[in-house]
């Protein structure tokens, strides 16, 4: 009847999975009691569960990622503190069988489930605006994939109470991750939660490709369209490219462990090498796909509060798109000691040097943007600077790593783990944190506060630097990754250094979330009233905060580059707004459940999958299908917004931006 | 979001005409500006142009799949653990029946979208029929083939070289009947709602994928049955 699930699924033997489930369980039952008693389920339902704008949907994104950051971080703490304790005769609190479940959690759910959600959200929530459109290309597809991550992260997080979780890493190599060696549901709960999870994100970079070429307000040629949209559509481009791989791969796996087959079992002519190309050509592509989105938020920083252009525009157009390509032409320099020889390993470790010429190039453009310009050191500034410092190093450590003979020194040690936080975390990381500060009043209408980002910013620097610097050397020194127990008692002080650092990171995301409290609390002394409280050069900002439904109530007409600055120039010279547009009704796409419903039925059907109860299953999947019929059968796809409305919300930003021109004439007219 | 507004486009339309150099093309002549193709100068494409360029996006995506196993076919291919090789699983008579009906069924899933265009709708589901026909016939004499290949015991658990024949070979026949699956729905929608815009679209984009699984179809048959019955 339930397959393999049986009461001996759940750690009654093991506390800290158990308290801590229970604490989660315990958190849940009262967010949902919560929301239950206020009567807050039909607006939830209505405005966000149910919502097809791409503004909300990336805002759960973000939600999401954020989420599952600190969930990851948890895990961080784990593995540091273990790895400090169980050195010479102590061996730490954690059993090397739950040890190995924690580092296979931490680098998936970091990866799929925090950084992720993360990029992803910024994308919805950014490029339409940007491009001066008012949706994506497909609102409700953008819907079903971002309820399919979530259906990921969902059965990522059962794994903790039901069962276990994949002991093999965050990618499973086989033959260790085959049925003989990996036994349990832990491979199984991974397969599935990254596959859901991954035929969203899939989704998702099918739609933005679409809205990036198909979908540009009149007149915003490619070459007018900000840093950050480019940047959007190189990482959508990789989506596209590679994500298949990861689902084939991981299909692969799936079929070997359920059903006997030999794509990579070392029997009867399988090959495991097979997995590591597979799934990096998937894999390293991946960061790129982090990264570039990073890039562009970083060029959007860099030049608003600098208040300049970006410098080299087209250059860095060209080094993303390079950076795009070449991106897939590297995966091989995660197993140089495969042993391909001198020619294949010469020829990766080549193709990764070059991939750092595009990012210099990006490097010396943001550098040359500053100078010259009247910078601001602002929160989102601050977290650019601190990437520029943190991630040339990173690179650097990358590039040593690229040279074959080397990196036959460091494979899998500790420097490799030192390097890869070091641009992740320094790369993408930062960079999502100046976005959150940086988008944030789009979102909420007002600004988040200043202190607390800036206490946030130089603990989260100081400590990851006392966090992974004593890394690296450890892995100079010998060290492996994934070591539950330390033999060597010489490197004790760098270890317990390292969690020193992670208590600075900790101060860090405190001071996070205390920034939002105080933020909430003086959201009225933060109001962004004209919507544009930077100063801002792209269109996103030429609209309210928080942005209305439609986006735009007239869609913009581009005449040059930097959209937005030029109108915002001609309205401060002639000291005074464009005369009033002729409103229009808008046709805006209409609420639906069909995302919600295809991750219920993802979620049950992938649990069912897992623990091999076929019969549930095939239910869900027969739900999903209905639920898609049932969707394709609607009649109403679109609803109109009266011109009246329109007229409404576009007239209180005229004023807005009127009495800001009055204030400007004020100042303008005392002698300073 | 909506079909073009054509106000506005009309507008850019009249501006790019009349002052080109605004728009930067210095030195180039103006190219012949197409409302509603998302060029970038009019706005937004039409929903028709945006549907069948996504869809064609996630078929780009589909192939990439696919690619990856005619790789895996291409390195096991020798691998066959002392049991069968291609040249015994291949059967050369079935595999061109096969092959016959599929690509008649793309004949007739054009014939479909040619009634479409003149809004018959009679003779669209009789094409999409015969479409479903010719294809249901395929993925039979494929299962026909399978079932016989296990009972020979050449099963994909019998070695890595079976393996990836069949997930290739039963990757595109998953394929053909999920097809077949949306063509019903797809037939069942036609007949209630008649030729509305969205079920237009939809059929755009099924016509876009039944052709689609033409092609890999012929790259199969050339690189399993057809190089499978010459080694």
């Amino acid at each position: 009847m339930f397959g393999n699930l049986s009461w001996s699924a759940i750690p009654f033997d093991q506390p800290i999975p158990l308290i801590t489930s229970a604490v989660l369980i315990l958190g849940i039952l009262g967010v949902l009691g919560l929301v239950t008693a206020k009567g807050w389920w039909p607006y939830l339902w209505r405005e966000w569960i149910t919502s097809v704008d791409h503004k909300r949907i990336g805002i759960m994104y973000i939600a999401l990622g954020v989420l599952m950051l600190i969930r990851g971080f948890a895990d961080a703490i784990m593995m540091r503190t273990q790895q400090a304790l169980a050195i010479g005769a102590a061996h730490g609190y954690l059993p090397p069988e739950h040890y190995d479940q924690i580092f296979s959690a931490h680098g998936t759910i970091m990866i799929f489930f925090a950084a992720m959600p993360l990029v992803i959200g910024f994308m919805n929530f950014v490029t339409p605006l940007q491009l001066g459109v008012r949706d994506v290309a497909f609102p409700t597809l953008n819907s079903v994939s971002f309820w399919l991550t979530a259906s990921g992260a969902l059965l990522v997080n059962i794994s903790l109470f039901v069962g276990e979780f994949a002991r093999t890493g965050w990618l499973p190599y086989p033959p260790l991750s085959e049925a003989t060696y990996s036994p349990g549901v832990g491979v199984d709960y991974y397969l599935w939660a990254i596959q859901i999870s991954g035929v969203g994100t899939l989704m998702t970079g099918i739609n933005f490709v679409t809205t990036v070429l198909k979908m540009r307000c009149p007149g915003m040629s490619y070459l007018r369209m900000p840093m950050f949209a480019w940047t959007v559509l190189a990482a959508s481009l990789i989506i596209v490219a590679v994500f298949p791989i990861l689902t084939a791969c991981l299909a692969m796996l799936t079929l070997d462990r359920y059903f006997g087959f030999h794509f990579f079992t070392n029997t009867a002519g399988g090959n495991p090498m097979m997995f590591w190309n597979l799934i990096w050509a998937w894999g390293h592509p991946e960061v790129y796909i982090l990264v570039l989105p990073a890039f562009g938020i970083f060029s959007e920083v860099f030049s608003t509060f600098s208040g300049k252009p970006l410098f080299g525009y087209r250059s860095m157009v060209a080094a993303t798109l390079f950076i795009c390509i070449v991106a897939m032409m590297t995966w091989l320099h995660h197993f140089f000691t495969m042993g391909s020889g001198p020619a294949v390993n010469t020829a990766f470790g080549i193709s990764t040097s070059v991939i750092a010429v595009g990012t210099g190039v990006k490097i010396y453009n943001w550098i040359f943007t500053m100078y010259g310009g009247r910078v601001r050191l602002t929160v989102p500034m601050l977290w650019s600077l601190g990437f520029i410092f943190t991630f040339v190093i990173g690179g650097m450590t990358g590039v040593l790593l690229a040279v074959p003979p080397a990196d036959f020194l460091v494979h899998n040690s500790m420097f490799l783990v030192a390097h890869f936080h070091n641009v992740i975390v320094g790369g993408v990381v930062f960079a999502l944190f100046a976005g959150l500060e940086y988008w944030f009043p789009k979102a909420w209408g007002f600004r988040l506060h200043e202190g607390w980002g800036k206490a946030a910013f130089w603990f989260a620097f100081f400590g990851f630097w006392v966090t992974f610097a004593p890394l690296y050397i450890l892995g100079l020194g010998g060290m492996t990754r994934r070591l539950q127990h330390i033999n060597v008692e010489e490197w004790r002080p760098m270890l317990q250094l390292s969690v020193v650092g992670v208590g600075l990171i900790a101060i860090s995301a405190v001071c996070q979330v205390t920034q939002l409290v105080v933020s909430i609390l003086k959201r009225d002394q933060l109001r962004d009233v004209t919507g544009d409280p930077w100063d801002g050069r792209s269109l996103e900002w030429a609209t309210p905060s928080p942005a209305p439904f439609f986006n735009y109530a007239v869609m913009p007409d581009v005449e040059g580059e930097e959209a937005y600055w030029n109108i915002k120039q001609r309205a401060m010279e002639t000291q005074q707004m464009g005369p009033e547009p002729t409103y229009h009704p808008i046709e805006m796409p209409v609420n639906s459940s069909v995302g919600f419903f295809t991750a219920v039925f993802a979620s049950i059907g992938g649990f069912a999958l897992i623990w091999h109860i076929w019969w549930l299953a095939g239910l869900a999947l027969l739900g999903a299908f209905a639920g898609f019929v049932v969707f394709a059968w609607r009649d109403v796809h679109e609803f109109e917004v009266p011109a009246e409305v329109v007229a409404q919300v576009d007239r209180a930003r005229r004023a807005a931006r009127d009495a800001f021109l009055a204030r400007l004439r004020a100042a303008e007219g005392e002698p300073s | 979001m909506t079909d073009v507004e054509f106000p506005v486009s009309v507008e850019a339309l009249r501006r790019i005409r009349e002052d080109p150099h605004r728009l930067g093309h210095r030195g180039h002549p103006v190219r012949e500006v197409v409302a509603g193709a998302g060029h970038g100068l009019t706005g937004p494409a039409s929903k028709r142009i945006i549907v069948g360029y996504g869809f064609w996006i996630f078929l780009l995506s589909d192939f990439v799949m696919f690619a990856c196993f005619f790789a895996t076919y291409a390195v096991l291919q020798g691998q066959t653990a002392g049991g069968p090789t291609a040249r015994d699983v291949v059967d050369p008579t079935r595999v061109a029946v096969e092959t016959t009906a599929l690509l008649l069924s793309s004949f007739t899933c054009g014939l479909s979208f040619a009634a479409t265009n003149a809004r018959n709708k009679l003779w669209t589901q009789v094409f999409l029929g015969l479409t479903g026909l010719l294809g249901l016939i395929f993925v039979l004499l494929e299962l026909q083939e399978f079932i016989e290949l296990a009972q020979r015991g050449a099963t994909p658990q019998r070695s890595a070289f079976l393996t990836a024949f069949f997930s290739l070979v039963g990757c595109h026949g998953l394929h053909v009947t999920l097809g077949g699956v949306w063509l019903a729905t797809m037939m069942a929608q036609l007949q209630v709602k008649g030729f509305r815009r969205e079920i237009m679209h939809r059929l755009v984009c099924f016509n876009l994928f039944w052709h689609a699984l033409d092609i890999i179809w012929v790259a199969l048959f050339s690189v399993v049955y057809l190089m499978g019955s010459l080694t």
